[in-house]
């Protein structure tokens, strides 16, 4: 991927960009003129065109397989022997896999989950238990030397592009921090190698002995998607990558971001709040909530007829942009109180402080992660589409309890239900209880 | 700036003072000296908002919409700041008043709710305490009690559960929703006509905004108040706003009812805004189709239209009047309806350029 030096003088910088770039000025003024243009120098072929959402390839081999992943933080007593009195379980529990070259969203409110679930991927912490294999590879054992190779494969982007940039470094010290790291290319050869990064990601290639301060918000986050794709990854989890952003710009980025998925075959871990731009991004979505999972489908039954009743009022939640037309507010399932601590979640299922249908069952046995579709599973006694949950658990049979959630001894026996990361060929059905296939009836 | 037009009123200004709007906002500028050169961030801006209505600032970071917010509040250090024309709060004009009587007015006829709610409050101080200190600064005569009991009912009202016992707590102790409430049941504690909402569920989760928005609205019912709420959430403004303002490097680019701004906008901008943002009920054949550029600096701001740099339809208005003409906030096809375009046949372009794009499945609805 380096490229002889001598071809860099073949790009013709426009006008202001040369100008800016030539004299090395920093005054703020030309700057700020030029940089409300710059966007435009160096076009990204595509990144200005209208992108439609990303599509779900059904066939791609899992790039990344977590299954049982668990993180407890310490809580620790105040005082001089500091005894460690409680733990956060943080991410409790979850698995998934992630497609080869495809996306995967990870949304839920603040708190749950998500970005340390993001973060220990990338084995910025440790999980406590569970596994996470890349290529053959465990990354919840390696060392962190053994680590280091593997860190080229699977790489960041961070929420906010004003902390997430050494401030006294230049742009090209940034992006080229991982080839010297990791001496991939020879020294005299980086800085072309950064020239060319800054391009793809739509920034003019003149630019990088200037500091992160003279750069836009959106340009930053280019700036950090340049240094994350500096080491070619076969793996990007994006957390929050376009929440700090105006809303002209976070599309720039999702473009990108989705442009560049598409040239490098690259599999992303989508993290996010904002449910209708993971719905852009991820033909495949995860809600979480305190630390788990609760519900994961394509894109298509998840937005159209969850099976949950917090992804279900969820998505009621979302000011939608069509309302205006009709006028007043949208129907919405509220949800009382906050979401509960971590530290003691609540017995059974962890959301059934708040949840509408949560009844005996739900305190007593914790519902399992059950695959009721080619591609959907959730995690819900009562599970059903939005106004025709069923009256009686739909796991009671499964799980050899009663309908309140007492081990039953009269009905059938326990029976083993998969919980593994990927997607079963036979699936259960809820409305006929029944164990179902793609071959039988739908 | 190339021609400075005269300014169209937005909104009724003819009725009588009585029962007129509480807000009147009429060709404000503010203007801030920097080392590089002065900045306006607000140019020439008018509008009102009516008791009982809603009124939704959109645009942004740097087009303006929270300089003039909070110049209507008298928050500008006069000293580093310029204000020009005028701002009449419930008939008085703010502009000009002197710190001691803005103080009278501030928090009493008139309160912010700011973004940013942990900084917002003070760390070292209860809840409580802060909340009384409001209502005590408008009420001499109440005793100390009076006031705290008033800070429970309030904390009640807004949905703080155990207000009693959480009327103790610090800032820190409150979840992001609660202290979001905490602040909102600090600026109605006075029952001011007239709230400015600054971004108030930008950094909160979807249901805990779900929450505050559908607090905010019980509240303007219950206070017959009159709500600015200024968002660059375009999903907020549809669910909440009776009246759309659309700001772009300091001036008002298009202003009508939220049906008119959403569903048949008429500046390029507007289009901007609509199309850059996905849809959780959208087909997933629309595009995502950004502005292109940045938002322009304010200490040059761009010769004529100021979104001309990053306009896709520059070229369909003949004789380059775009780059060399500030455009008048004229009226659009609605009533009420004021956009700041050039463009000849807007709505046939949105029709159809931009609509097949953006909602494949509205356009034969919109027809």
């Amino acid at each position: 991927m380096t490229q002889d030096p001598n071809v860099r003088a073949e790009i013709e910088p426009t006008e202001l960009g040369a100008d800016a770039a030539e004299s090395g000025e920093r005054d703020l003024r030309t700057d700020e003129h030029a940089d409300a243009y710059s966007d435009n120098e160096v076009l990204v072929p595509g990144a200005f065109e209208g992108h439609v959402a990303s599509r779900l390839d059904p066939d791609a081999p899992a790039v990344l397989e977590v299954e049982d992943l668990k993180m407890y933080f310490p809580v620790k007593s105040s005082g001089l022997v500091r005894r460690t009195i409680g733990h956060v379980q943080a991410v409790d529990g979850v698995s998934f896999q992630v497609p080869k070259g495809g996306s995967l969203g990870l949304v839920g409110e603040s708190g749950c989950g998500k970005s340390t679930t993001g973060r220990l991927i990338t084995r910025l912490y440790t999980p406590t238990a569970g596994s996470m294999m890349f290529e053959g590879q465990d990354l919840a054992k390696l060392s962190s030397r053994a680590m280091k190779p593997l860190r080229r494969d699977v790489q960041m982007i961070f929420q906010d592009p004003y902390t997430s940039l050494n401030p006294r470094h230049t742009v090209g010290a940034i992006v080229g921090a991982p080839l010297q790291v990791h001496g991939i290319v020879p020294k005299n050869k980086v800085l072309s190698r950064v020239q060319e990064l800054l391009e793809v990601v739509g920034l003019n290639p003149e630019h990088y002995n200037r500091y992160p301060n003279e750069f836009s918000g959106g340009q930053r986050q280019r700036i950090g998607i340049a240094r994350a794709l500096t080491l070619n990854p076969k793996l990007l989890v994006a957390d929050e990558p376009v929440s700090a952003l105006d809303v002209s710009i976070q599309a720039q980025v999702i473009n990108l971001l989705q442009d560049l998925q598409k040239e490098f075959d690259i599999a992303f871990l989508f993290i996010a709040h904002d449910l209708a731009v993971v719905r852009h991004f991820c033909p495949e979505v995860a809600v979480m909530y305190l630390g788990k999972i609760v519900e994961i489908a394509d894109r298509e039954t998840l937005y159209a007829a969850p099976f949950h009743p917090y992804t279900q009022a969820l998505l009621s939640a979302v000011p939608d942009v069509k309302q205006a037309a009709i006028g007043g507010r949208r129907e919405r399932i509220r949800l009382e109180g906050d979401v509960p601590s971590p530290i003691n979640p609540p017995s059974g299922c962890r959301f059934r402080t708040r949840c509408p249908l949560a009844q005996e069952i739900c305190a007593k046995v914790e519902p399992p992660l059950l695959q009721v579709g080619p591609r959907h599973k959730v995690a819900c006694h009562f599970a059903g589409e939005l106004g025709q949950h069923p009256a009686t658990p739909v796991t009671a049979g499964l799980l050899g309890v009663d309908d309140q959630g007492s081990p039953s001894s009269t009905g059938p026996e326990a029976v083993q239900v998969p919980t593994g990361p990927g997607y079963e060929k036979d699936w259960f059905d809820v409305k006929t209880r029944r164990m179902t296939s793609q071959a039988g009836p739908a | 700036m190339t021609t400075t037009p005269s300014e169209t009123h937005v909104g009724q200004r003819e009725r009588p003072q009585s029962d007129g709007p509480i807000l009147v906002v009429e060709d404000l500028s503010v203007t801030f000296p920097t080392q590089d050169g002065p900045v306006t961030a607000v140019k020439g801006l008018s509008y009102s908002v009516e008791m009982g209505k809603t009124l939704g600032i959109v645009g942004e970071s740097g087009s303006g919409k929270s300089v003039s917010s909070l110049a209507v509040l008298g928050l500008h250090d006069a000293k580093a700041s310029k204000i020009t024309g005028s701002i009449r709060v419930a008939g008085t004009e703010v502009v000009g008043l002197s710190e001691a009587r803005m103080r009278k007015l501030r928090g009493n006829s008139v309160s912010m709710i700011f973004q940013d709610a942990l900084a917002a409050l003070h760390p070292f101080y209860k809840i409580g305490n802060q909340l009384s200190e409001a209502y005590l600064v408008h009420h001499p005569s109440a005793s100390k009690r009076d006031a705290r009991r008033k800070a429970i009912e309030m904390l009640d009202r807004v949905g703080i559960p155990q207000p009693d016992r959480r009327v103790d707590d610090f800032p820190h102790q409150f979840s992001g929703g609660m202290r979001q409430r905490a602040m909102i049941a600090m600026g109605l504690i006075n029952d001011p006509s007239l709230l400015i909402a600054d971004e108030p569920t930008t950094a909160l989760d979807v249901t805990v905004q779900a929450q505050i928005l559908d607090l905010l609205q019980d509240l303007q019912r219950e206070f017959n108040s009159a709500v600015v709420i200024i968002t660059h959430d375009l999903g907020v403004i549809a669910e909440t706003a009776d009246d759309v303002l659309v700001m772009y490097a300091g001036r008002a680019v298009e202003y009508g009812t939220v049906k008119q701004i959403l569903t048949k906008p008429e500046m390029p901008y507007t289009w901007g805004l609509l199309s850059s943002i996905p849809d959780v009920a959208a087909s997933t054949d629309a595009r995502l189709i950004p502005i292109p550029g940045n938002p322009p600096s304010l200490l040059s701001p761009p010769s004529g239209c100021s979104f001309h740099p990053r306009c896709a339809h520059v070229d369909k208005v003949p004789g380059g009047l775009c780059a060399t003409e500030l455009p008048a906030l004229t009226a659009a096809s609605g009533a009420n309806h004021l956009k700041r375009c050039h463009l000849p046949n807007p709505e046939l372009i949105y029709r159809t350029e931009i609509l097949p794009e953006i909602a494949p499945d509205l356009v034969e609805e919109i027809r």
